[in-house]
């Protein structure tokens, strides 16, 4: 029994991780209504980007600061500048776009820093939470600034003026076009705020997992079943997915015999496809009525 | 409080143009390009050394799974991340034969294409519910499971665990004055044209025109009679059919399957194949497995350190130049001609 | 207007087309000069420079690096040295093809120091059917090297994981013989190879000393779950073998966690640079392993003589590199032991000769090795180097300790 709460446990505390992630994979669908696959590239870079800032000499809070305005900037550039040429074209083409920048990012981040992996500090210690084995104080800090996240997004879609456009921007472009709704300036902002999203829980990550140019790409797929388990259209549903998939993850790693070392991301993610089979959009997502 | 919005239609989604008409009118100049693609192909082992005719036979290999997913995600409109599994479960299929059973390599390829028509059938009747990002997901599932499926510690006797095994290379018949690397290129070419014609008349049959209804309009499909659930199955069956012959061929030229041979990246590559060729032209498959297999080469011929910002770059490029791929250029060539 | 836009994309994408088929085609057909000539010898190499194994592309660039020292203090025997190295993304079907690029195409030699496991299970094939050397290659993985009846072309050349897995097994049964042996292992080609020289090494003792074990994959960003998992066995010895992220993540987690079992760790990830430092040096104090390289940021090595010729190839040649990582080691010594292949070869720069003298090191010592190892092969015994110390980390560097052990891990 003790074995089993420490599993879920410590499937909370990676599912932070996943958790993050999924909340920036949610914050772009909801902008520009498909997957990113580059998100975690993105995150990768703008984490490297901080590593270098700090190599610099600034101070962790600067350092933080300057990253996520940076990615932002750079999350506005990729929509405006790279994605503008091939706006009107069919949504497979957008993909291999975001394939083709995510090998971008990941060349460019090998070449600059190289692949060795680096250690990145954590503004909350490394130490363990009250002295308590189980969970570290980064990771407990890791699940605030999620749910902090979490907070702050549910607030900015709700209630204020900017996120009701970009919620319509993304469902429904010509009708909020028709309103007055600058829509291809919705995309950008949605596109920035999911560069500095990807970007913070990037700097979360990279100190459990070490800082290298390939450390996303795992942690993209978990973030991606996470999103989609909890609903696509929820962030709240992300955050949810995201810790279910850890500690789902952990469980299926430790109590099933034989195979279950072995199989833990494929069970995690066969049983969110069963998941979707009876739901498909997800927990708590809306479901979707096509019109005929 | 569960809210409704309106979804894009898997049409939409995939959003790609019925077979546009200056490409059927243009049948003369199909046929006459047919006729020159095909003698440029018999002639490359004349050519070429043996290394390049391997690459060439490659390339061919690429095409035909990239042809596989074409039927699904271009003429039916399913997206599928996942295609490597059926890739992968063809090469072994292929490998589990000549190795244990000593079956000649030639009766691998129907084999493989049963049991992959079987697992994509099988597969795609849960898929039935999922719709475009939800099925990629699925798919992407898929192709993320594969490599450690076949790591199991429990199928290693059939699989040969992470060691993979080991193919010997077949020989051309005697009668022929080919060595194996031409031998196998034109048995490639051979099974690659014959595959190509049949996806064709697929295509231009009713079943062809019931496949890309249910893509651009699956309610509308529905209310005139067509069966959603069989049809799109079957495109699925029929998709891992052609992908599953390419993987047992792929096995058979590079004589070695591993899991570390079938990842999500090999996915990834048809995708962008299927995307360059042109999505839902079948010809373009050729033009998509030039391109998976030749331009990681030149970005590597570019700058080592640097190759896969190169490869990105040069992709980016042509989808700014081509957004629907090759089909694109095609049809604003011969546009240009009927002007 | 329409025309127009296209008749300017139509000559813009023609000639890209054009460009990219000529260049493609032009790279296929490299006209080179056969093999050796009396000026050039042509080595190859496959190296995964993209990947998930792009942190190994450095020993691809060390080698480099000395063949242009080589070249600059005049060659090997008169004859400079052509270094070839392709990127196989440590992707088999790719390795495969670069194989039979430099073989065909660009007509080397041999193949010197490919990297990977499943890279090379891919190529053995096809380099001993084509009778070309596949010497050196860059993994401990014991198949390379057991079989030089079969694989007369395929030659190792670090101490194979077994013979590492044996050498552990022999320290614990001599040190803690009533350990609860718990192992977290990397589910693959290498990670199995460790283990199974473990086991043989404990014999019968292997199933009752053995009460848990945890495999992972790469894919997996952590592996907490799996030390809590050992944990909670009972474990008391931590067989650690993992590649360096991994094992910085498990000394990381074991001293958070606050467990603290006799920790030993391969030999892959005994580098200070890329595993220790990340992982908090005072983490790591206590940890074993076993070497057979000197480490250059330990700074007892510092005013090392024998290292004087190492220090200045640094400086000179990779004079950015991070000389905490033990790659640079690694590279230095496996191109000095070709080199050493080369010269006694003399004139006669035949594959089969090669292969010969591959088969004939009496005695060869590269500066990097440790005193008291030395690299020999007889036609019958392909394991180059089988000889390994034990050492202990301080929390600055590494101690070694003990005789040179050595493990005769032929199946």
């Amino acid at each position: 029994m003790e074995l089993l709460g420490q599993q879920v446990l410590a499937g909370i505390a990676t599912g932070a991780i996943y958790a993050c992630m999924a909340l920036a994979v949610v914050m772009i669908y909801q902008a520009i209504d498909h997957l990113n696959f580059a998100q975690g590239e993105m995150a990768m870079f703008s984490t490297f980007i901080a590593y270098q800032l700090m190599l610099w000499g600034f101070p962790y809070g600067i350092a933080f600061l300057l990253t996520i305005v940076i990615s932002f900037a750079g999350g506005v550039f990729i929509d405006r500048v790279i994605f503008k040429p091939i706006h009107d074209a069919p949504i497979l083409s957008h993909v291999v776009v975001f394939i083709a920048l995510l090998a971008i990012l990941n060349s460019a981040a090998g070449f600059i820093w190289d692949f060795t992996v680096k250690s990145f500090p954590s503004p909350f210690g490394s130490s363990p939470l009250f002295g308590s084995s189980l969970i570290s104080a980064h990771q407990a800090g890791m699940v605030c600034v999620t749910l902090l996240l979490l907070l702050f997004l549910f607030f900015f879609f709700r209630y204020t003026r900017i996120g009701l456009s970009m919620r319509a921007a993304a469902a429904n472009p010509a009708s909020a076009r028709l309103v007055g709704v600058r829509v291809g300036w919705m995309n950008a902002l949605g596109w920035g705020m999911a560069a500095a999203i990807g970007a913070i829980a990037g700097i979360l990550i990279a100190p459990v997992v070490f800082l290298e140019p390939n450390m996303m790409i795992s942690i993209l797929l978990y973030g991606f079943a996470g999103a989609v388990l909890g609903g696509l259209t929820s962030p709240a549903g992300a955050v949810i997915g995201g810790f279910t998939v850890g500690v789902v993850e952990n469980l299926a790693g430790t109590f099933i015999p034989v195979v279950g070392g072995e199989l833990k991301l494929p069970i995690a993610l066969m049983l969110i496809v069963a998941v979707l089979v009876f739901k498909p959009s997800g927990l708590m997502g809306r479901t979707v009525v096509q019109r005929v | 409080m569960a809210e409704t919005t309106l979804a894009p239609t898997a049409g939409e989604a995939v959003a790609t143009a019925e077979m546009p008409r200056s490409l059927r009118r243009g049948g003369r100049i199909a046929l006459i390009s047919g006729i020159v693609f095909l003698v440029v192909a018999i002639s490359i082992p004349l050519f070429f050394r043996n290394f390049v005719v391997f690459q060439f036979t490659q390339m061919l290999v690429y095409a035909i799974a990239i042809l596989g997913l074409n039927l699904l995600t271009g003429i039916n409109g399913q997206f599928s991340l996942g295609h490597s599994a059926f890739y992968a479960l063809g090469a072994y299929t292929a490998a589990i034969l000549m190795d244990q059973y000593s079956v000649n390599y030639i009766w691998t390829l129907p084999a493989a294409g049963v049991v992959c028509f079987i697992a994509g059938f099988l597969f795609g009747l849960p898929a039935l519910r999922l719709e475009g990002i939800y099925l990629a997901l699925a798919t992407f599932a898929l192709a993320i499971a594969t490599p450690q499926i076949l790591k199991l510690s429990p199928l290693e006797h059939w699989t040969g665990g992470v060691q993979g095994i080991v193919i010997v290379k077949p020989d051309p018949p005697s009668w022929l004055p080919l060595n194996q690397d031409q031998w196998l290129y034109y048995f490639t070419l051979a099974v690659a044209l014959i595959l190509y014609i049949l996806a064709r008349n697929l295509v231009k049959s009713r079943t062809g025109r019931a496949l890309m209804a249910i893509r651009d309009n699956p309610i509308a499909a529905r209310s005139m009679g067509i069966n959603l659930s069989l049809y799109k199955s079957l495109a699925f069956g029929t998709s891992a059919l052609y992908t599953g012959i390419a993987g047992a061929l792929g096995a058979i030229i590079v004589q070695f399957v591993a899991p570390d041979s079938f990842t999500l990246v090999l996915s990834i590559a048809f995708l962008v194949g299927l995307v360059v060729g042109g999505v839902g032209w079948l010809p373009g498959a050729i033009f998509g497995g030039a391109f998976v297999l030749f331009v990681p080469n030149i970005a590597e011929g570019v700058s080592k350190g640097l190759s896969g910002a190169v490869y990105g770059v040069i992709l980016i490029l042509l989808i700014y130049l081509m957004p629907t791929g090759a089909a694109g250029f095609v049809r604003a060539v011969l546009s240009r001609f009927k002007a | 207007m329409l025309s127009h836009k296209i008749s300017r994309r139509g000559v813009a994408l023609g000639i890209v087309a054009a460009g990219t088929f000529a260049a493609s085609a032009a790279m296929a057909q490299n006209i080179f000069c056969s093999d050796a000539t009396d000026t050039e010898i042509k080595l190859g190499n496959i190296m995964p420079y993209s990947g998930p194994a792009s942190a190994y592309g450095i020993i691809g660039q060390v080698e480099a690096a000395y063949f242009k020292m080589i070249n600059d203090q005049g060659g090997i025997n008169g004859r400079k040295i052509n270094f070839i190295s392709y990127d196989d993304g440590y992707s088999p079907p790719k390795a495969v093809e670069q194989a039979r690029k430099l073989v065909e195409s660009d007509e080397v030699l041999f193949i010197f120091n490919p990297l990977g496991t499943p890279t090379n299970s891919a190529t053995m094939k096809y380099m001993n059917a084509k009778k070309v050397p596949q010497l050196f290659v860059a993994t401990g993985a014991t198949k390379f090297s057991e079989d030089p009846k079969t694989n007369h072309w395929t030659m190792g050349w670090q101490p194979s994981y077994q013979t590492e897995g044996h050498i552990y097994a022999k320290y614990i049964l001599t040190n803690h013989p009533n350990a609860k042996i718990g192992v977290l292992y990397q589910n693959d080609d290498y990670g199995k190879d460790v283990y199974k020289g473990l086991k043989d090494g404990l014999g019968d003792k292997a199933k009752t000393m053995i009460v848990a074990d945890a495999p992972y994959e790469v894919s997996d960003p952590t592996i907490d779950s799996q030390i809590l998992k050992l944990k909670a066995s009972g474990v008391d010895l931590f067989m650690d073998i993992t590649t360096p992220k991994f094992a910085a993540q498990a000394i990381k987690k074991v001293a958070e966690i606050g467990w603290k079992p006799t920790h030993i760790l391969n030999n892959v990830s005994a580098s200070v640079g890329s595993v220790f430092k990340p992982a908090g040096l005072e983490n790591g104090i206590g940890v074993l392993s076993t070497g057979y390289l000197k480490d250059p940021s330990d700074p007892k090595t510092k005013d090392d003589p024998t290292l004087k010729d190492f220090f200045a190839f640094l400086d000179k040649y990779m004079p950015d590199a991070d000389r905490s990582n033990l790659n640079l080691a690694y590279g230095y010594g496996v191109t000095q032991t070709v080199v050493q292949v080369l010269k006694q070869c003399g004139d006669e720069l035949t594959r089969e000769n090669v292969m010969k003298q591959a088969a004939n090191l009496k005695n060869f010592r590269s500066a990097v090795f440790l005193e008291g190892i030395t690299a020999n092969t007889t036609p019958n015994d392909y394991f180059v180097l089988e000889q390994l110390q034990m050492m202990k980390f301080t929390g600055q560097s590494w101690d070694f300790f003990g005789p040179i052990l050595s493990s005769e891990a032929k199946s």
